[in-house]
């Protein structure tokens, strides 16, 4: 196939047409005769030539139908998490996508526009944002939310380095049952900035008058229910702000963390309506209290009138942001997860107020009944006894990364390994996705595995 | 023309002695930085009882697609903050030499004053500008 | 029939929604229903719509034909490099095995995604002479945190604690000082001179022992090359600086010229840019970081290495560490992996000539009519000044409004910072000779409006969903939610 692409020399360059863009010799010269010039090479003179046009090692181009087999034989290599039963979470969940969210987002009018500053030009996404900042405030029961972060770990980031400014603080405590990835993120947040970061046992969190904030997540890494009442309280007994990663899923069910009086909320958003996708892209969910809100990183859609008195939206007080603050803006964020938004808004809405109190509930129903089971072989305990929602530790009777390598020859895709925290501990997630005869066909493997 | 009443900096702010005769002087921006501004959305301001350094920041002043430092004219502590900005910023846009001032300060020497630009020479300021 | 569809979208979800009704209908509990926990920690209420499907299809198909997007408008927004977006590309990405694959499953069983990485990352590395890539960072501003945080640990590796300051040009991005800020630097902005390049003197003036380093946007925001360029890299090197690269602006090099040749030590790529993913309305992007083999060790966390067949993730020796909970926007990463193999060695270069000519034909076109405070050859994009218009009574701000009645996006307006009344045009290279000769046509006869009936401009637009709305409204009595009593 390569060799019928037209290879026609203009003007000592080599011509290839792609199909990506339109301009044909033909037009290349008349283009470049209206510029006085013969060459396009010219107009790249400004580059010292020394360094102009270098080699290139790339690989020749290809046509669409050989990228699809190339690109069908690198997917064929991954083990999607719909080809068997799969019970690995730990901050990427496996949940039911309605069919209508890849069908609106990959409208072009959506997907293929850029970040609504031209307000007149972008009422749609406009709009979206709204909607997604009113549903986040109903999920997690608080007063303003963002336009989105870029995910669950650089939102928790963004909202301990909120909690300093906002109390001119510079310690943060890292509750010890958070994801030890979002520990690893916000300690590359802070290490610039002269910020001590301290992991705190959430059982009794040392808290002094130096701590910005105490950061838990909810539930919390390991799947259980931390007693956010009581921890929200001795944290704004110190005049600290109490920092909460939530499962939006748990949401669902569970009381939420403005109930308790938690000051920033924030969540990885994709379980709403996101694939798994290998770890992006998601959405970071972020909200906080009015109080705050001058804060907050990242944009804000508000509602407004135009000159005649019509509805209409513009993002707003964007003061707070890089594009005006420059070296003083609430964070260097820009370029955001805006369609990862609008899936997730899609997602609240089609799930709507029963739905998403069903998925909560099918999630809380599978996973302790799978709990109780596994709990029930022999050589095999729940080390933890606290309330979960869907995700649990085992204490296996070995390794359990030696248990998930023989559950994957049986297509199986086990928990995690979380035995660095948990002696012999695998930490399962079970979903909606989760089908009775999934987790009965778990549960007869690990009896089998010792 | 600018009020004769009152004295300015090159930072565009005024202040003048208010009629309590205690030393205490009431300053805000003029009407040059509020047509430069453009719409004013918001202010950030000094705490009652915070001291404020002649040309030292003192808070800030947001358009909508600016961010602004407020200076402060004159040595001092602030004594009052115009509370009603904070809900109203549109009164610095309406009446920036009224309605809408900003701060009031005791100040330390009342001399300073002195030292600051008549209505005149600003008026020439900001014509050369 | 009426233009754009009519269904009403001016009801938000909650005040449509109607008690009972479903979007979704889901399976029945297949298990033996379990103890609830203590009521306390349950919720009484969720306030989400109750909404069936084709009234969501509907509405939300009813907000996309309110917005303006590539597909749809010409969208010449200088520095956001509107360029098509393969169809290809989306797809690829949303293939079970992209889509459905777990971030924490067993590297065994991710082999495909992983050598796809680790192509890219050769991919990248040699577009730019940066030979050493990591994919992890998110978007283009995550990745100028990412480069300069290497920066300083490179410093202080080396013991060199002194070093505070960053010195950037005053055409840049506001991400660029916003980053290196978050990175625990001092800004100091550096003037352009009359050419639009790095003013030199201003440079060697910053350039002592306090200098950590340089942020560069190469061409720059004004859509020119440095004609200085190598010798702004080695005045930063010899003062024991190093050289970020602001990859925005990429689309013009590609295939030109390597950064690493020129003298960058760090830089990162907008793959959502340069590399036709598409913008999603703000994201997601991907900012992947591409180094010396010298800052190598410092990359952000995790790498892909090859081990004989196979693949893996790992840990550069001194990496700063994670900056994403993952691995990188892996959905955005098979996009551009996706386009870079479609175009090649030849597409690639075939981009910048296209998109240099097209920028520069416009250029010259719209000479005289609008002011261009640099005339001289441009890259991708042309800076001009609406000054003329202005001295007539019409802003920039008010042509680009203009330009919207005549189905055109606007460009990118008051930017960069230091051109009076700037108005950036990028017309990339996806775009056909008729639709760039119709939007020179379009300015040509905005400009005579501003002549003949100046309100006609001034009051722009008016053909789009809404008119220019009240932002100084928006700021005061900020309206961020629905709430019921809010409601009419």
């Amino acid at each position: 196939m390569t060799a019928t692409r037209p290879n026609t020399p203009i003007a000592n360059e080599g011509h290839f047409q792609s199909h990506y863009i339109p301009s044909t010799v033909d037009e290349q010269s008349e283009m470049l005769s209206a510029l006085g010039i013969d060459n396009i090479d010219q107009l790249f003179a400004d580059i010292p030539v020394e360094f102009r046009n270098p080699h290139l090692d790339l690989p020749a181009p290809l046509s669409e139908l050989e990228i699809q087999q190339e690109l069908g034989r690198m997917a064929s290599k991954n083990r999607a998490m719909g080809s068997g039963p799969s019970f690995l979470g730990a901050g990427s969940y496996n949940h039911f996508i309605p069919s209508i969210i890849k069908s609106l987002i990959t409208r072009g009018e959506f997907i293929t526009a850029y970040t609504p500053y031209q307000a007149e030009a972008s009422q749609g996404t406009l709009q979206v944002i709204y909607e997604f900042q009113t549903l986040i405030c109903n999920l997690y029961g608080m007063e303003v939310a963002n336009a989105g972060m870029y995910d669950g770990a650089t939102s928790l980031a963004e909202a301990a380095l909120m909690a300093c400014r906002v109390t001119k603080r510079e310690k943060v405590a890292l509750a010890d049952s958070i994801s030890p990835a979002y520990i690893d993120v916000i300690r590359t947040y802070c290490q610039s900035q002269d910020i001590a970061v301290e992991i705190v046992d959430p059982s009794n969190p040392a808290l002094g008058e130096e701590t910005a904030c105490l950061v838990l997540q909810y539930p919390n890494y390991f799947g259980y229910i931390e007693d956010l009442e009581a921890l929200v309280d001795a944290t704004h007994v110190q005049g600290a702000l109490a920092v909460v990663s939530c499962d939006p899923t748990a949401m669902g069910m569970l009381q939420t963390p403005g109930h308790y009086g938690a000051d920033i909320v924030t969540g990885d958003g994709q379980p709403l309506g996101i694939p798994v996708s290998y770890g992006g892209p998601y959405v970071g969910l972020f909200a906080t209290k009015q109080e705050y809100i001058r804060q907050m990183p990242s944009r804000l859609s508000g509602r407004t009138i135009d000159k005649n008195g019509k509805t209409g939206y513009v993002l707003t007080l964007q003061t707070r942001e890089q594009h005006i603050r420059r070296e003083r803006a609430t964070s260097n964020i820009c370029t955001n997860e805006a369609l990862y938004a609008l899936a997730s808004t899609i997602y609240m809405a089609a799930m709507g107020k029963q739905g998403m109190k069903q998925v909560a509930e099918l999630c809380y129903h599978k996973s302790h009944y799978a709990a109780a089971q596994i709990a029930s072989l022999p050589g095999y305990s729940l080390p933890i006894d606290k309330p979960f929602f869907q995700e649990f530790v085992v204490q296996c009777p070995s390794s359990p990364t030696d248990i998930n390598k023989k559950l994957i020859d049986l297509n199986i895709l086990g928990g995690l390994d979380v035995s660095e925290k948990i002696p012999d501990g695998m930490l399962l997630c079970v979903t909606e996705m989760n089908s009775k005869d999934d987790i009965d066909a778990l549960v007869a493997a690990l009896s089998e595995l010792k | 023309m600018s009020p004769d009443d009152r004295k300015y900096t090159e930072e565009h702010e005024w202040v003048m002695i208010d009629g309590s005769d205690d030393g205490t002087a009431i300053a805000g921006i003029t009407e040059y930085a509020q047509d430069q501004l453009g719409d004013i959305v918001f202010f950030e301001l000094p705490k009652i009882g915070d001291s404020v350094a002649h040309l030292g920041k003192m808070g800030e002043v947001e358009s909508v697609k600016a961010v602004s430092d407020l200076f402060s004219p004159i040595n001092g502590t602030v004594t009052e903050i115009n509370e009603k900005l904070l809900d109203h910023p549109e009164l610095v846009n309406e009446d920036p030499f009224g309605e809408g001032w900003i701060i009031k300060v005791a100040m330390a020497d009342v001399t300073e004053l002195d030292s600051l630009m008549s209505s005149q020479d600003y008026d020439t300021f900001i014509a050369g500008l | 029939m009426q233009q754009g569809g009519n269904r009403q979208t001016e009801k938000l979800m909650l005040e449509r929604s109607v008690p009972g009704r479903v979007g979704v209908v889901l399976p029945d509990l297949d298990v033996p229903a379990q103890p609830l926990p203590d009521n306390a920690l349950l919720r009484d209420d969720l306030a989400l719509p109750e909404l069936s499907e084709p009234e969501l299809v509907q509405y939300f198909t009813g907000l996309s034909l309110k917005n303006f997007s590539i597909d749809t408008h010409f969208y010449p927004l200088g520095s956001c490099t509107m360029k098509y977006n393969p169809k290809i590309n989306d797809e690829v990405a949303f293939s079970p095995g992209f889509a459905s694959i777990h971030p924490m499953q067993p590297a065994e069983h991710s082999q495909g995604a992983l050598e796809l990485l680790h192509k890219l990352q050769g991919f990248l590395g040699e577009i730019t002479g940066l030979p050493a890539v990591s994919l992890a960072t998110l978007a283009g501003a995550h990745g100028e945190l990412g480069g300069m945080l290497m920066i300083r640990a490179h410093h202080l590796a080396n013991g060199d604690t002194t070093r505070t300051k960053v010195a950037i040009p005053d055409s840049a991005h506001g991400t660029n000082p916003a980053s290196a800020a978050m990175a625990g630097f001092d800004v100091v902005e550096l003037a352009s001179d009359e050419q639009g390049n790095v003013d030199l003197n201003a440079l060697r003036a910053v350039s002592g022992p306090d200098l950590a380093g340089v942020m560069i946007t190469l061409p720059s925001t004004l859509g020119l090359f440095d004609t200085h360029i190598v010798e702004v890299c080695n005045i930063v090197h010899e003062a024991g600086g190093l050289v970020y690269g602001d990859g925005a602006n990429m689309n013009a090099l590609l295939g030109r010229v390597k950064l690493g040749d020129l003298g960058f030590d760090v830089a990162h790529l907008n793959l959502h840019k340069t590399f036709s993913t598409p913008h999603g309305g703000g994201g997601p992007g991907a900012g992947p970081v591409c180094c010396t083999n010298q800052l190598a060790p410092y990359l952000a966390a995790p790498i892909v290495s090859q081990n004989g067949d196979s693949y893996e993730f790992s840990t550069p020796a001194k990496s700063i560490g994670k900056l994403s909970g993952f691995h990188g926007n892996f959905g955005v990463l098979v996009r551009a992996y996706t386009y870079i193999r479609t175009l090649g060695d030849a597409g690639i270069k075939s981009i910048s000539g296209n998109a240099v000519l097209s920028a520069n034909y416009m250029m010259n076109a719209l000479r005289g009519v609008y002011h261009l405070p640099f005339d001289r050859t441009c890259m991708h994009e042309a800076v001009f000044s609406a000054d003329f218009q202005k001295e007539r009574g019409s802003s920039g701000l008010e042509i680009a409004k203009r330009l919207l009645d005549y189905g055109f996006h606007a460009p990118t307006m008051y930017f960069p910072l230091i051109v009076h009344e700037a108005l950036m045009i990028e017309p990339t290279e996806s775009e056909t000779k008729e639709t760039i000769d119709a939007f020179i046509q379009a300015l040509i006869d905005i400009d005579q409006e501003v002549t003949d009936d100046k309100d006609l401009v001034n009051n722009a637009p008016h053909t789009t969903p809404v008119a220019r709305l009240d932002e100084a409204k928006a700021a005061r009595q900020p309206d961020l939610r629905w709430q019921p009593e809010a409601a009419d």
